[in-house]
């Protein structure tokens, strides 16, 4: 490490030196070597290579960390490759030549390991200061805060003049203080302190703390009672900032949980609530949803990015198909007897989890998550909202509402709901109840398709999936109160946020229990759950 | 026959149950017979492999009829009657527990080997008095009657009635295996109670305490039937089934229609308690697993399939489908799933009342088996 | 026709009793070889591919010419991930089937469950899941690693290679991750980590919500001194995690997760993106370069007719145990239970990485431990591993219950669980 560095500290001295010829020869060389396998060998040549002026260095490694660097077998050629079809078009790294289509077996990995991928990071991160995107800078200056050392400090020091991103400066001026604090001058120490009880930075916190540890006989190491009481201070400061930002975060936390409740219930909402069928298959339809979502994929494996969109309607008509058939074959059958139709369709839960296994085996598939979907949008250093969680919120919501406009706002929703008030006058009136069963079973199980989409996104993909699920989506349905999808929307978003809010206190497993014990209690105060239906009761 | 002339009393209106009874009367016989008196040797010869398993049958008849009796005959559908026989179960774990004593894998006296190497300190307060035989069989009918008369008297008193009850007895059940996974709870977490050694000093592992708790879950069944039978043919049992028929009309008639509910429900609970007592020690383990809201889903299946409020119904189909399953489990594994819920389909949709039902037919009443 | 349903019932249930009780099979020219896993429940997602694998081997022994001079036959029964009938089932398989050696199991409740059975009945098990510990059977001969084959190395490199300092045990709530981290918290302590830097936490079996724990993780994470989670989850549950761990952005350079439940075959059910970096610690990889693995992995594949089958740990493991099953019939010359129980001490085949396995006299193997991380393919590349074999340990000595107790069961001695300190043999053999 500290060649290297006393190289780069070199390098960022002399910015405008044009790299010699020799150079751009020693470097195109050790690129070349990348191939090697030895880690240890890889290891030197990276450090080598921060050590030279080359503009290419930069995407090379930075392609090198997230692991898409390839060589060609047949002359060791350093490559990037991008899928076209079946194949993969692929460039040489140092000419930018395009070396045309070949098949995946002509090319190999360079592989990488934690302690590359850790040392290709700070290089890159070091060599980003510079970048013209404050994006890209602010990640650079995180990830050299997050390992902070003495010529860390030092880089940010330089560059931090130049710096005008107000973000970025403060993350520098953050990462500068976290060594200052270590120093032996008493002002520099004092100057840090006041800045780190600014920071929300979780290393802050920690550096403060550090300020404040005692020794076995109980007494402060640190003599400087000034610094002790500015530490002190300063740990509240920054504790009362905490606060705010983990109650947003578990407040997130929870919205995000109940919105999955809600997915899951809002379409047996429809089934159970408004045509009063206890559709045990109910999760199942969900598993066919995510299946469907597993086989888009792998019809369209170069547009994983836009697959959802296409699983998203395929689920919803898939899954209602399979509704319209069970409510065809089977429920229409036993209307008004809703346990039997409990019983029946949990052997029809049970046909087709066996039938996934047949046709999928067993084993769990793999649904890819889009790249759009991953990682988290960074509000600052304590609180960050993890993308996939806040698509699924708007998802949800946006199922919620397409739902509700429909049953209030369209024909078929006034004929719905007639049906489910009462059957013999909607018929009177000339509704063809029949065919208002059939739909809206198969839109409460289009609808399950859709949230088995979503699923797809957060757990397994498998034959059990459908289980895991089916008691809770049950309880929000009857703690919200049947046939109210408003009440099934507060009830997800209750429930969840509840959990969340018991889990940090009780852990996960208690939470649920103390969660479904108050389901219990709460039947039992309000039968018809927290937003009754009025007039006429499901079952009579 | 048989079943009639020694109860003739009970059974004289009810000739499925007299035959049932009859079959099973032969069957308590000629097991211990083939079983202990005919030598290995011999064709005739009932290993003791077929014993237990018959032995598990019994008991799950028992728990089918106790589900029968609160759901055929009051029309209450409850989907956690699986909490109620685990709870037995439990009750019953924990005395054979209790009895290995220091032949456990660390030779501890005083604590169960799951706790020995989770460091607990001392044995829970909840486990003493388990070691005394009386105490444990106690517990076996107190627990889960406890927990059905609180549970019922809050949920009766408050009227929640069909789908909501069925419901909220899924809930309880479930909280109560998420709460006994829970390795804090002291009950084994999920590999539950094991490895028992003997009973009452009776060593389990032999052929004749088998064949002695084969016996005795015959002997538990004959006798739940005929309580049950007695009870359903009183004038409890008629209100009972006139709450199931219309309970407003019989409010207002003047019955306390919750007191009745609950004691069904009660006694029911109790009845699946010894089942789950008796399961323990013929199948060597009890663990959450059987709290499993799908198990007593599955016992509702037996119950439809046999034929609602029958009680005879209820022996024929838990052990038809238990039969199946040993069977098609080992046969063809792949098929069990779909014979298993097509059968249900057909069932609900065909067969409103069962196997039972499809022969019977003399008993027909103008009042369909309410759900 | 009146009660006919009710005399067809009499007539069966008697028929049923008869046919059951006709059992007696007559000494056959075969010997039978009992495969006891799960093929459907939660539980088929692993077990129906070590039936297959016993299938397999089963059927490239029968072409070598069977053992003993006779065929094998494999008898398949299915316990449908329910833990009693696994008791059941074993019975079926020594009472009614007369198999000579079992090969079955992976929960450890499963094992529990069927353990008194082949006590009772004296049969063999060979159980080839990396299991807690804390058990040694005389009938059952453990082919999986015990936990100083496994957890206890994996924390040895995150200690000594990466030098970490603060540890979060995470597990599901069951006896495999309870014991393990009860040994490894132990463990951890005697080797001067304080309890302020170990982080315990417990979820249910299938745990899909894993915002707040990764957020808790997160947090003990970023207090300055290198962090590595030891996951003891379970199947199920992974998937969720991992991908919780990627989207908040905790990366296997700053956090890595060493994992021992997540295998080949479980990363071919998921997506890798979000895992790769991090590490898993098992006896067995399948890019382990050597000839015998090649060859291995080319049979299963042709057997399974499937180019895309991955093979894993607990495979290797049923082929260690039945290679040396077969040498210890051929070593007694029959096999009677406790002749070949007696003979199985002692042998040695080689495994699937280029060293060799030996049965050691409490009824574990000597393995390797590898470290290896997940690359993108599903595939872990070896980053370090330990030298030479490790002697499985049945009685783990950071455990105050147990730290007294050893394992052998070669005579004089012959004991599962002896306790030095009062000189007592307790459990199986107890007189």
């Amino acid at each position: 490490m500290p060649i290297q560095i006393l190289y780069l500290l070199l390098a960022s001295l002399l910015p405008m030196q044009l790299p010699a010829e020799s150079e751009v020869i020693g470097f195109e060389a050790l690129v070349n070597q990348l191939h090697v396998n030895s880690y240890k060998e890889k290891e030197a040549i990276i450090k080598q290579i921060a050590t030279l002026k080359d503009s290419r260095k930069v995407t090379i490694l930075q392609t090198m960390q997230d692991g898409d660097l390839y060589y060609r077998q047949s002359d060791k050629k350093i490559v990037y490759r991008k899928k076209t079809g079946d194949q993969y078009r692929i460039t040489d790294v140092l000419s930018k030549q395009d070396l045309g289509l070949v098949d995946s077996g002509t090319i190999k990995k360079i592989k990488v390991n934690n302690k590359l991928r850790r040392i290709l990071r700070s290089v890159v991160a070091r060599l980003s200061l510079e970048d013209d995107d404050v994006d890209v800078r602010l990640t650079a200056v995180n990830n050299i805060v997050k390992n902070i050392n003495d010529s860390g400090a030092e880089l940010l020091r330089e560059s931090m003049p130049a710096e005008q991103d107000e973000d970025v400066r403060a993350a520098m001026k953050t990462g500068i203080a976290l060594m200052d604090v270590l120093s032996d001058e008493p002002s520099v120490r004092h100057e840090a302190v006041d800045v780190l009880a600014q920071s929300v930075y979780p290393a802050a916190k920690s550096r403060l703390e550090d300020i404040l540890e005692k020794d076995e006989a109980g007494n402060y190491i640190e003599t400087d009672v000034q610094l002790l009481k500015k530490a002190r201070s300063g740990i509240e400061n920054i504790d009362s900032k905490l606060e705010v930002y983990s109650f947003l975060e578990t407040a997130f936390f929870g919205l995000s949980l109940g919105s999955v409740l809600l997915l899951i219930a809002v379409g047996l909402a429809i089934t159970f609530g408004v045509m009063g069928v206890i559709n045990m298959a109910h999760g199942e339809l969900m598993m066919i949803g995510a299946y469907t979502t597993y086989v888009v994929q792998l019809m369209m494996p170069n547009h994983i990015d836009y697959s959802l969109f296409v699983a998203i309607p395929l689920a919803f008509v898939v899954a209602g198909l399979f509704g319209v058939a069970i409510e065809r074959s089977v429920i229409r059958f036993l209307y008004g007897r809703p346990l039997e139709t409990l019983l029946a369709t949990f052997g029809i839960s049970l046909i087709l989890q066996q039938m996934v296994r047949s046709i999928f085996s067993p084993l769990n598939r793999s649904v890819a998550t889009p790249e759009w979907m991953s990682g988290s949008f960074e509000v600052n250093a304590a609180l960050s909202l993890t993308y996939n969680r806040f698509y699924v919120i708007i998802f949800s919501l946006l199922v919620f509402f397409f739902l509700l406009a429909l049953l209030k706002k369209t024909s078929l929703g006034l004929q719905v709901r007639a049906v489910s008030q009462n059957r013999p006058m909607a018929k009177a009136m000339g509704v063809r109840s029949e065919w208002v069963d059939a739909l809206t079973f198969g839109l409460g199980s289009g609808i399950a398709g859709v949230a088995g989409v979503a699923l797809s996104q957060l757990t397994n993909v498998g034959p059990n999936l459908g289980q895991t699920y089916i008691i809770d989506s049950f309880m929000v349905v009857v703690f919200g109160g049947v046939g109210n999808l408003w009440g099934t929307f507060v009830s997800a978003m209750s429930l969840g946020v509840f959990n969340k809010f018991l889990e940090p206190s009780t852990g996960a497993v208690l939470a649920k229990i103390l969660v479904l014990v108050l389901i219990i209690l709460f039947i039992q105060k309000r039968p018809r759950g927290m937003f009754p239906q009025k007039g006429r009761a499901v079952e009579n | 026959m048989l079943g009639r002339l020694l109860f003739n009393k009970l059974l004289h209106d009810d000739k499925g149950g007299d035959r049932m009874l009859t079959v099973l009367l032969a069957v308590m016989v000629l097991v211990p017979v083939l079983n202990l008196l005919v030598p290995e040797s011999s064709v005739f010869h009932l290993s003791t492999y077929t014993v237990t398993l018959l032995g598990k049958y019994l008991t799950f008849a028992l728990l089918a009829i106790a589900l029968d009796l609160v759901w055929g005959y009051c029309g209450i559908l409850s989907l956690g009657h699986g909490a109620f026989f685990a709870l037995g179960g439990y009750a019953m774990g924990m005395y054979l527990m209790r009895q290995i004593g220091d032949r456990g894998v660390y030779g501890n006296a005083e604590l169960p080997d799951f706790m020995v190497f989770l460091n607990w300190s001392e044995l829970p307060w909840y486990w003493s008095g388990f070691d005394m035989f009386w105490f444990a069989m106690a517990m076996v009918v107190i627990v889960p009657g406890l927990l059905a008369y609180v549970f019922g008297w809050l949920a009766f008193r408050s009227r929640v009635t069909g789908v909501y009850l069925s419901i909220i007895t899924q809930a309880l059940t479930y909280a109560l295996m998420l709460a006994f996974f829970r390795n804090e709870m002291g009950f084994g977490g999920n590999n539950g109670l094991t490895d028992f050694k003997d009973i009452l000093g009776f060593d389990l592992q032999s052929d004749v305490t088998r064949i002695v708790l084969f016996t005795v879950s015959g002997l538990a069944l004959l006798g739940a039937y005929l309580l049950s039978r007695y009870i359903v043919n009183s004038k409890f049992g008629r209100v009972v089934v006139a709450i199931r028929d219309a309970e407003d009309r019989t409010r207002f008639i003047g019955y306390n229609v919750e007191q009745y509910k609950l004691w069904i429900f009660v006694l029911s609970a109790v009845l699946a308690g010894i089942a789950g007592a008796l399961y323990v020690p013929q199948v060597g383990i009890i663990n959450p697993g059987e709290f499993s809201p799908l198990n007593s889903i599955e016992l509702a299946i037996w119950v439809a399939i046999g034929g609602r409020g029958t009680l005879y119904g209820a022996v024929i189909g838990a052990i038809l489908v238990n039969y199946a399953k040993t069977y098609f489990t080992g046969a063809l594994p792949e098929v069990w799933l779909f014979a298993l819920g097509g059968l249900f389909v057909v069932v609900t949709l065909f067969l409103p009342r069962g196997l039972v039902g499809l022969f019977d037919k003399r008993r027909k009443r103008s009042a369909e088996v309410q759900t | 026709m009146k009660h006919n349903v009710l005399k067809k019932f009499a007539l069966f249930a008697s028929a049923a009793t008869l046919t059951m009780g006709m059992q007696a099979t007559l000494a056959a020219d075969t010997i039978k070889v009992g495969v006891l896993h799960s093929l459907s429940g939660t539980m088929a997602i692993s077990e129906t591919t070590l039936k297959d694998t016993m299938l397999m081997l089963v059927e490239e022994q029968n072409k070598k010419g069977g053992v003993l001079g006779k065929k094998l036959e494999a008898v398949v029964v299915d316990p449908a991930s329910n833990w009693p009938l696994f008791a059941e089932k074993a019975r079926e398989l020594i009472q009614k089937e007369k198999v000579a050696v079992t090969f079955g199991c992976w929960t450890s409740v499963s094992r529990k469950s069927a353990l008194p059975v082949f006590e009772e009945l004296n049969g063999l098990l060979f159980y080839p899941v990396q299991y807690e510990g804390e058990e040694s059977s005389k009938n059952v001969f453990y082919t999986g690693a015990a936990p100083n084959q496994q957890a206890i190395p994996a924390v040895d490199y995150l200690m000594n290679e990466i030098g970490v300092k603060r540890w979060v045990l995470a597990g599901t709530d069951y006896v495999y991750p309870r014991t393990t981290n009860k040994i490894l918290e132990a463990y951890l302590k005697a080797k001067g980590v304080k309890s302020k830097d170990i982080m315990i936490n417990y979820t249910p079996f299938g745990h899909a919500d894993w915002q707040s724990i990764v957020a808790d993780i997160k947090k003990f994470g970023s207090k300055g001194k290198k962090t590595a989670v030891v996951s003891t989850i379970n199947g199920d549950a992974n998937v969720p995690f991992y991908k919780e761990l990627g989207n908040q952005g905790v990366s296997a350079e700053d956090i890595p997760v060493v994992a021992f439940s997540v295998g080949e075959e479980e990363l071919s059910g998921i997506d890798t993106k979000p895992l790769v970096g991090h590490l898993a610690a098992w006896n067995y990889f399948m890019s382990v370069e050597n000839e015998d693995n090649t060859a291995f992995i080319k049979a299963w594949k042709k057997f399974i007719k499937n180019d895309k089958r991955v093979t894993n740990d607990p495979m290797e493991a049923h082929v260690i145990g039945f290679n040396m099953w077969v040498k210890a019939v051929e070593k007694a010359g029959t096999t009677d239970t406790d002749a070949v129980e007696a003979a199985m001490i002692g042998i040695s085949v080689p495994n699937l990485t280029g060293g060799i396995a030996t049965m050691m006299p409490n009824h574990h193997l000597t393995k390797p431990v590898l470290i290896g991380e997940i690359q993108e393919d599903g595939q872990f590349d070896t980053v370090w591993q330990t030298k030479g074999t490790v002697v499985g340990d049945a009685w783990s000595d950071y455990l105050p219950g147990s730290k007294d107790v050893v394992s052998d069961w070669r005579k004089p001695l012959a004991c599962g669980n002896y306790n030095v300190k009062t000189k007592k043999c307790s459990g199986q053999n107890y007189k």
